[in-house]
């Protein structure tokens, strides 16, 4: 049987031994650690008898709050991926000087840099930043679940099976070499004809899906679930960002999805969209992917910008200078964000007047982006500033971002763009606006809101720590780029010629070391705070003397969020609450509505893997038997028509009780 | 601190005692999906607007399409939408038959349209007008293409729909439900009134 060929290939369509890498010797360590971490992880879990509630609690969970930690997980666990990556890359590039072809062939080093960038956006940023926006806004909107939590459930292991599906490339099979953005005609079938690029596709696809979904529930959650007496003008402005963000998601993520659908299409049916004879036109490819991508950079840094604006509030002790200012400048750059694509290739051609009209375009958004940064110095101005770690990190975007905002105006210019087009400048550009600005967002954000989540404070001292080491440590590893930028070396290198740019490469390096034990430092703080959890302890709900309603809960807020529905009056909401004497009530409590748990979402999920590794392989029977199981579970799931239940009001009285008492402790 | 406290003795109500229940989420919900599917077929018409002339010394519109077969398919698609809002009629009467019966013949005006699509499609890829022969040609099969797909999954889900209300009656749910569908199914409609002035009169005519 195993002789007939024919039978092999249907079986396996293109998989055959030799796509396993094994004769690469540094993907074997890999695979092994993996595999024994993962084999070591599974017996703890049995040991531990933590299947069932893994199942019950976690997996299936449709609360928010539950599917928002979960969400950030996965980021750090693949921040943890896409860092190595990172430090590969520095490594090679520091060593394969003067004939040295370094320890990563092309081959390799090509899959290093575009497994980075897409592990870096789509699986390490958008999960953390969809994991803040499902954990704190509807808490911060005095909500007790997004407006469809089955499909937040869905969301979250859909994301999950693309960053699955990227992870298996690792080990079966190769990824993508061609860049993030995979660029036709280099990923089109005639020159990417291995399944590198199928890995980038399916994985996006997958995960696209998760997101758009996700932006869709969660405008349907803040236009609609808001706490009665908030208005829009009300909303804290982590909600305005996050608003403004998934407005942004829903109105680009369907474009990229398009976009690579056509690319699939050239590479699966032959179609000509983006080739180089027949018709076909890349420059549509990358004028349809930046329409996308442009936005997707605004997707990230305005939640990033919400986290900022509550942190300063809270750690000024004063309520946030220019609200509304703050508003209208999150709005205006969600549409310019719209209107500045083609600054990504100035270098097309397509004449002065289109290079002028987005070269001002883009300098446009820089105004508004000034006026936060003005907002929040003004917030500062005269408050009594608590310097704890979230406000650090604040700090340190402030001066870091204004940087790379400033690289970003030169990069504009058209002029100056085509010298500096594709040079290691625009490398260190954007590392410095989204290391700068999104990363330090959400490390602020997770020592602002861990306590909420977790019942207690991380531990100051080490999150200094991690805070110094990626501060420097960003300086050390990126200003070396913006030099060689201006000295013209291009990106994607893995080989130099001349040994006078070592130096630099060996600094950058040195910095990436330093970014290495920022993450260290990060993972002992969790670690020693968990240990340390009783000392660190809060029992308030309030640690941070907070501003807006997700205080107003205990820490971690039960499973129904508030046991009455909160009424605002002000969009610094707990602040006025505080101050106006609001009085915990303590009785009358009611049944909540509360959805139930579905495993569908997980295993629709794990379907889409099933479809993903068929359609890369070319497995047309897994793919014919995974497509028609996705149909009749999603079809199966609407015939269950039960879906919700009530949690007893001796249960929710039971629950408050107990954060009486701990409250009475306080005083 | 002291001041404000004084400045606002008065205590306003700060929680609701009865339950609060936000309503209309699916609806928005559902709106914003189509405005995300809107942005799929906006994407493939922008394609086929700028590849829609490069036919690579190929077959252009003009040898390829059929008016009048497209004027009937067309009319099988418009029917379909009123018979779609025969059938919300008869289910705001709360009248369960009469409602399936309408989204029957809906289906089955759908069924016609893809029978007719599908014909054109063999037809032309049998004239060598396949979607690998010009960027023209992969631009006109990929969005007629997926509004067809679109229609397909319509009738999967109007099937779907009316096993539910043939089992479950015409509850709130279902209510709910015929109404996304409803939506789905005229904007589908839209969308071809698009397909039909871009792709077939703009090409045959211009």
């Amino acid at each position: 049987m195993f002789s007939n060929p024919d039978l092999l290939k249907f079986i396996f369509g293109r998989l055959t031994l030799e796509s396993i890498p094994y004769h690469e010797p540094i993907l074997v360590a890999t695979f092994a650690a993996v595999a024994l971490g993962g084999i070591a992880l599974c017996a703890f879990i049995t040991y531990m008898k933590w299947w069932g509630p893994l199942w019950n609690d976690w997996i299936t969970s449709i609360d928010h709050k539950k599917i928002g930690i979960m969400y950030i997980i996965l980021a750090i666990v693949m921040l943890l991926r896409g860092f190595s990556d990172a430090i590969m890359m520095r490594i090679q590039q520091a060593i394969a000087f003067n004939g040295s072809e370094g320890y990563l062939p092309p081959h390799h080093y090509d899959q290093v840099f575009t497994a980075h960038g897409v592990i870096m956006i789509f699986f390490v940023a958008m999960p953390f930043v969809t994991g803040f926006m499902n954990y704190v806004v509807p808490l911060q909107i005095g909500a007790r679940d997004v407006s469809f939590p089955f499909l937040n459930n869905f969301s979250f292991w859909m994301t999950t099976a693309g960053a699955i599906i990227v992870m298996i490339s690792l080990f079966v099979g190769e990824f993508a070499r061609t860049g993030w953005l995979a660029y036709p005609p280099l990923s089109g079938v005639e020159y990417s004809p291995g399944v590198g690029v199928d890995y980038y596709i399916w994985g996006l696809q997958v995960a696209g899906v998760g997101t758009t979904l996700s932006g869709i529930n969660l405008i349907a959650t803040i236009v609609k679930m808001r706490a009665p007496g908030m208005s829009f003008m009300k909303m804290p402005v982590f909600t305005w960002t996050s608003l403004c963000t998934n407005i942004l998601i829903v109105a680009t993520f369907p474009i990229l999805t398009a976009t690579l659908v056509l690319l699939s299409l050239d590479r699966y049916v032959g179609t000509n969209f983006f080739t180089n004879d027949l018709g076909g036109n890349p420059m549509m490819y990358i004028n349809l992917i930046w329409i996308w991508g442009h936005p997707e950079v605004y997707i990230l840094i305005l939640p990033a910008f919400g986290i900022f604006s509550e942190v300063v509030a809270t750690f000024s002790g004063k309520r946030l200078f220019g609200y509304a200012s703050m508003v209208y400048a999150t709005c205006a750059i969600m549409i310019l964000s719209y209107l500045v694509w083609l600054h990504h290739f100035f270098t097309m051609g397509s004449g002065a007047s289109v290079n002028a009209f987005f070269g001002i375009t883009t300098m446009i958004i820089s105004i508004p982006t000034g006026a936060k940064i003005f907002n929040w110095l003004f917030t500062i101005y005269r408050g009594r500033v608590r310097y704890e770690v979230p406000m650090l990190w604040t700090i340190g975007f402030m001066v870091t971002f204004v940087i790379g905002g400033m690289t970003g105006v030169m990069l504009a210019v058209p002029p100056a763009d085509f010298v500096l087009h594709n040079s290691l400048f625009l490398i260190a550009h954007f590392h410095n606006v989204i290391i700068g600005g999104v990363l330090f967002g959400l490390m602020a954000g997770v020592t602002y809101w861990y306590p909420k989540a977790f019942g207690y404070k991380l531990d100051p001292f080490w999150g200094k720590m991690s805070f110094w080491f990626w501060f420097i440590g960003f300086y050390f590893a990126f200003m070396p780029l913006y030099v060689l930028g201006l000295m013209g070396i291009t990106r994607r290198m893995s080989q130099f010629d001349d040994p006078s740019l070592q130096i630099w490469f060996v600094i950058a390096a040195i910095g990436a070391g330093m970014i290495a034990i920022g993450i260290l430092s990060f993972i002992i703080q969790l670690v020693v705070s968990y240990i340390k959890r009783e000392e660190l302890k809060d029992e308030t709900g309030d640690p941070w003397h907070g501003r807006t309603l997700e205080w107003s809960t205990s820490s971690p807020p039960p499973e129904y969020n508030f046991a009455f529905t909160p009424v605002v009056h002000d969009h610094d909401s707990w602040y006025d609450m505080k101050n106006r004497g609001y009085a915990r009530p303590l009785q009358g409590f009611k049944p909540i509505h509360m959805p139930k748990n579905t495993g569908t979402g997980a295993i629709l999920a794990a379907l889409n893997i099933a479809l993903a590794f068929g359609l890369i392989w070319y497995m047309w029977w897994l793919v014919v038997v995974s497509f028609v199981a996705i149909i009749a579970v999603a079809i199966g799931h609407t015939f269950n028509y039960k879906r919700d239940f009530y949690i007893p009001a001796e249960t929710v009285s039971a629950e408050e009780a107990k954060r009486t008492e701990l409250l009475a402790k306080q005083v | 601190m002291s001041n404000i406290q004084s400045q606002s003795a008065e205590k306003p109500q700060f929680y609701l005692e009865e339950d609060h229940h936000p309503e209309g989420s699916t609806n928005l919900g559902f709106w914003l999906y189509l405005m995300s599917d809107c942005l799929i077929f906006a994407t493939l018409f922008a394609t086929y607007a700028v590849l829609g002339r490069n036919y690579a010394a190929g077959p252009a519109p003009a040898d390829l399409f059929d008016l009048k077969l497209v004027a009937i398919n067309t009319a099988m698609l418009l029917f379909s939408s009123i018979t779609y809002g025969f059938a919300m009629l008869q289910m705001e009467r709360g009248a369960k038959q009469e409602t399936l019966f309408w989204l029957t013949v809906t289906g089955l005006f759908g069924l016609a349209f893809l029978g007719i699509e599908l014909y054109e499609f063999h037809h032309m890829i049998h004239e060598g007008a396949t979607p690998q022969r010009s960027a023209f040609l992969s631009a006109f099969f990929t969005l007629v293409g997926t509004h067809g797909l679109h229609v397909t999954f319509g009738i999967i889900w109007l099937v779907t729909l009316m096993v539910q209300v043939s089992k479950h009656g015409l509850i709130a749910e279902n209510r709910r439900r015929l109404m996304c569908l409803s939506m789905f199914w005229h904007f589908l409609d839209v969308v071809w009134i698009g397909v039909f002035s871009v792709v077939y009169l703009m090409g045959v005519v211009g």
